[in-house]
């Protein structure tokens, strides 16, 4: 067990864990934040994407001894009332459908348009490539990330 | 007019205490402008008036609307509430959507399965809002002595022209609670809707894009223990003995022990399917504490011995085989040819078939097969139990909690009435939560540790504990005369350990001497519904088998169906033909106008399919590009009749997800068997499609015609299959039978 002391969403909060215990699992269990999603646990399907800094990373297989004071962002922290332009095209298109997928996927897209402010359709096709839905919602989320991208 | 059922008659009255501190409440409808104006702050009623079980009105005129179904992604819980908003004349705007309990007594039918929850749901839910509206129109014409003929209602108003008294629904609710339930009540004419057959955004949108806690493996109580298992790592295995002594050392964890899922000897029914009963249990306080313990885990296995059973299904009752052995996908090819080689059992004959196919100058025959495929819904399997003497609560993921129940009350020895099951939002179905054996699991583990415990698998438990779709077999034959006109048709199909076969449809009834046989292979894998069971593989095959027959009659894809649907409906052959000819024709004649058939298309080459199963008629045309001998689809065109479309937005986006998951499937997923151990345990291993892959884009075109709804969940994924085939056919010259057809055989162990 140490301590960690966590700059998450404008916050800081201390865990006391396993330095071996994914920020996924930190999240999730310690922090009662369960916006962040568990599908695989091997960086294969995006369903955990945090930002670290301003980089999407796959909180699964991050663990928490690797985090520093490097700042977290989670879902529940992207916007402080849900208004993230991702967030806002997410709901203009309707995307979900089981929604279990969608913070990763928001996630994903939000931290490609802050590299990005206008990606083309291949560009968003790779960034988003590691995010899989399994509900098949892709050609709605490529169209939401169109509108964010006019939005932000 | 409709005969309302006395299960909704049951009235109470009750406070708003049930309701999470009164006061303010955000409503959902404010989604389009994210931040809601003081007017969508909806203010929590102080009193409730329950009218029915379908809904209760506040004081204030907010009404709740339950939605009986358990939610899968197919937005039910969206869609059902918007029909008895319509009949209850009601503003949507002033409408909050709660997941009501498993109740039996209130509702019918609460599973999801077989794209049937609108489809069963479409009377009771629109009595329950008429019954409702007509009871606040009775309370007003009381209060205001008139006759109730002369009341009106409109966006949750009630009005009485010849005096121009007005009323809102909350001022007449409490009134409206006494009066007594109508025993008849006319429902609207189509014409006349307001919400029905337009978009309204999916109810939980905005928790689900701020990472609100919804889901089954978001559920959270006091004092809540986790617990994973550890199950044999092939089919053909079980437990013999383990070694917990590292794992019990390990911090964080409470105890390791086995179980036993289903007890010898206790009556089980058909969502009762599991592949191994016993297991062992690591529980512990934490996640990953007891993901590392179960690593730590030894185990010895040994072979099951072969058995047969009989369980309950709907009525009648069905014979599960599991013989001893460990199985090979290779030997299970094998056998599936030699068994489509051998008798088989006729299902149906027309006419005399065996005859047309002796005088027949060409025969085409094709094959057809598709591997075994995990359901890999997003969210893993997973449930919360909290069970104690007197009762057990159960909380999760789960399409079947109305059967569900029965099997925990027997496993458990409470009564029935002690086991409270609450769903919660599901990360996906697609058939997988049909069979709840992980809510016993849950429940026999909480039993046993005697506190609160959250059963949770990993992604490798989710994909290697079987209930997969079947592998499947298929040929079909076609006499042609001497002038290609197709004198007979032939299908012969089978399945490990299932088939596919649905002998009524299409073209049955369309040809003069038609037979369909089936036969099956044993085997110890578990498989369980897949969406649009059965349909998922028979359609692609026979579309694609269609296509080369047009192709060797000299014919146009499309013509060649819609001259067969001519015969199916001016003179059928043979009886119990399932489809309408006349409806199936429809959305032929349909994508043929949207998609300019016919046209050349430079570059692209185009595939065409059509099914109908799930009630409801598909058609449709995938695109393709070739990109440095790479297919790139282009583009998906569908043509869909299921009748009424409730909520467009969210059909549409149903249909998109059945068309991208069809073609993930039939493109990229198998699952493979080596020694009865499956050799792709997670996505690294085992494709699901991915957004390169996608359709590039997908255009739903839905027919008109005022009929009663049908399914959406399924019939989409079932045909694309078979028009992603001949698409393929066309854009490279290759026939493809066999699925996954984009990934390399010699890639998949
Ligand atoms: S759970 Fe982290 S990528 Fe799948
Ligand atoms: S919406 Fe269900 S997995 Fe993406």
């Amino acid at each position: 067990m140490a301590t960690f002391n966590l700059k998450i969403n404008g916050t800081t909060k201390t865990v006391d864990v396993d330095p071996t215990t994914p920020l996924l699992w930190v999240l999730r269990d310690h922090l009662d934040m369960v916006g962040t999603k568990f599908g695989c646990g091997i960086a294969s399907c995006g369903a955990c994407t945090i930002h670290l800094d301003d980089t999407a990373m796959r909180a699964c297989v991050l663990p928490i001894s690797a985090v520093g004071d490097q700042k977290i962002t989670t879902i529940e922290g992207l916007s402080e009332s849900g208004d993230h332009p991702v967030q806002k095209a997410w709901l203009e298109h309707d995307v979900p459908q089981c929604g279990y997928c969608q913070a990763g996927q928001i996630m994903t897209a939000a931290a490609l348009l802050k590299e990005n402010a206008n990606p083309s359709d291949e560009e968003i096709e790779s960034a988003m490539n590691g995010n899989l839905c399994r509900c098949g919602t892709y050609t709605r989320i490529k169209a939401a990330v169109k509108t964010a991208a006019k939005n932000m | 007019m409709t005969l309302v059922k006395i299960s909704h008659g049951r009235r109470t009255f009750i406070k708003s205490s049930a309701l999470a501190g009164g006061g303010m409440m955000i409503g959902f409808s404010w989604l389009a402008s994210c931040k809601p104006t003081p007017e969508q702050l909806l203010t929590m009623p102080k009193e409730w008036f329950k009218i029915n079980g379908f809904l209760k009105i506040g004081e204030n005129g907010v009404v709740t609307i339950m939605s009986p179904n358990p939610e899968i992604g197919q937005n039910v819980k969206t869609s059902m509430p918007m029909i008895v908003a319509e009949e209850l004349d009601v503003d949507w705007k002033y409408v909050i959507v709660e997941q009501a309990p498993l109740d039996t007594s209130i509702f019918n039918r609460q599973l999801a399965g077989g794209s049937q929850s609108i489809r069963h749901g479409w009377e009771g839910l629109r009595m329950a809002g008429a019954t409702a509206r007509q009871m606040l129109k009775e309370a007003a014409a009381k209060a205001w002595g008139v006759p109730v003929s002369e009341i009106t209602t409109e966006a949750s108003m009630i009005h009485h022209k010849n005096s121009g008294k007005s009323a809102g629904y909350g001022e007449m609710a409490s009134a409206a609670a006494n009066i007594e339930v109508p025993k008849e009540v006319k429902l609207k004419e189509i014409s006349e809707y307001k919400i029905i057959g337009t978009s309204r955004n999916n109810v939980d949108g905005q928790k689900i894009v701020t990472g609100k806690p919804l889901f089954g493996l978001d559920y959270k109580k006091e004092g809540m223990l986790v617990a994973m298992i550890v199950h044999p790592p092939a089919f053909g295995l079980k437990l013999k003995s383990f070694d917990d002594a590292t794992a019990k050392a390990m911090p964080g964890i409470k105890d390791v022990f086995k179980i036993d899922v289903y007890k010898e000897g206790d009556e089980t029914q058909w969502c009762d399917t599991i592949s191994f009963n016993e297991l062992v249990v690591v529980v512990g306080s934490t996640t990953w504490e007891v993901m590392n313990a179960k690593k730590a885990i030894t185990c010895e296995w040994e072979q099951i011995k072969s058995k047969e059973i009989e369980v309950p299904f709907f009525g009648k009752t069905k014979k599960i085989s599991t013989p001893s052995g460990l199985e090979n996908t290779d030997d299970h090819l094998a056998q599936m040819i030699a068994a489509s080689k051998s008798s088989a059992t006729v299902v149906r004959k027309d006419g005399d078939p065996e005859a047309a196919f002796k005088k027949a100058t060409t025969i085409l025959e094709r094959s057809y097969t598709a591997p075994f495929l995990a359901h890999s819904t997003l969210e893993p399997m997973n449930f919360f139990a909290h069970v104690t003497a007197e009762k057990a609560e159960l909380v999760g993921p789960i399409q079947t909690p109305e059967f569900m129940e029965k099997s925990a009350s027997t496993r458990l020895g409470l009564p029935l009435d002690k086991i409270d099951i609450q769903m919660t939002r599901m990360g996906g179905g697609f058939g997988r939560r049909l069979y709840g054996h992980f809510l016993i699991e849950a429940a026999v583990i909480s039993q046993k540790m005697n506190a609160p415990v959250k059963l949770i698998y990993t992604r490798e438990d989710d994909m290697t504990t079987g209930i997969y779709r079947p592998a499947y077999h298929a040929t079909y034959r076609a006499a042609l005369d001497e002038n290609k006109n197709l004198i007979a048709f032939h299908v012969k199909t089978g399945g490990v350990p299932e088939s596919s076969l649905s002998a009524n449809r299409f073209p049955a009834g369309a040809v003069d001497n038609y037979l369909a046989e089936e036969w099956t292979v044993v085997s110890n894998v578990s498989v369980g519904a897949f969406r649009a069971p059965g349909s998922n593989f028979i359609a692609g095959a026979e579309q694609s088998f269609l296509d080369e027959l047009a192709e060797t009659m000299g014919k146009d894809p499309i013509d060649l169906r819609l001259e067969l649907l001519e015969k199916a409906k001016t003179s059928p052959v043979g009886k119990d033909n399932d489809y309408e000819a006349e409806r199936y024709a429809g959305v032929l004649q349909l994508i043929k106008e949207k998609s300019g058939w016919g046209k050349d298309l430079a570059g692209l080459h185009r595939g065409v399919a059509a099914y109908f199963c799930h009630n409801t008629y598909v058609a449709q045309i995938v695109e393709i590009e070739m990109k440095d001998n790479a297919p790139i689809i282009k583009k998906v065109t569908a043509a869909v009749d299921c009748g009424l479309v409730i909520n467009p937005v969210a059909a549409t986006n149903l249909a998109e997800g059945g068309i991208i998951d069809g073609i993930g499937h039939g493109s990229y997923s198998a699952i493979t068997l080596k020694d009865g151990v499956p050799q792709q345990n997670n996505f690294n291993t085992y494709r699901l499609i991915r957004h390169r892959e996608a359709p590039k884009e997908i255009e739903v075109h839905f027919v008109d015609n005022k009929k009663d709804p049908t399914g959406l969940g399924e019939p989409l994924n079932p045909p694309v299959i078979g028009a992603l085939a001949n698409a393929l056919y066309k854009a490279t010259g290759k026939r493809y039978y066999d699925q996954p057809f984009l990934v390399d055989p010699k890639l998949m162990g």
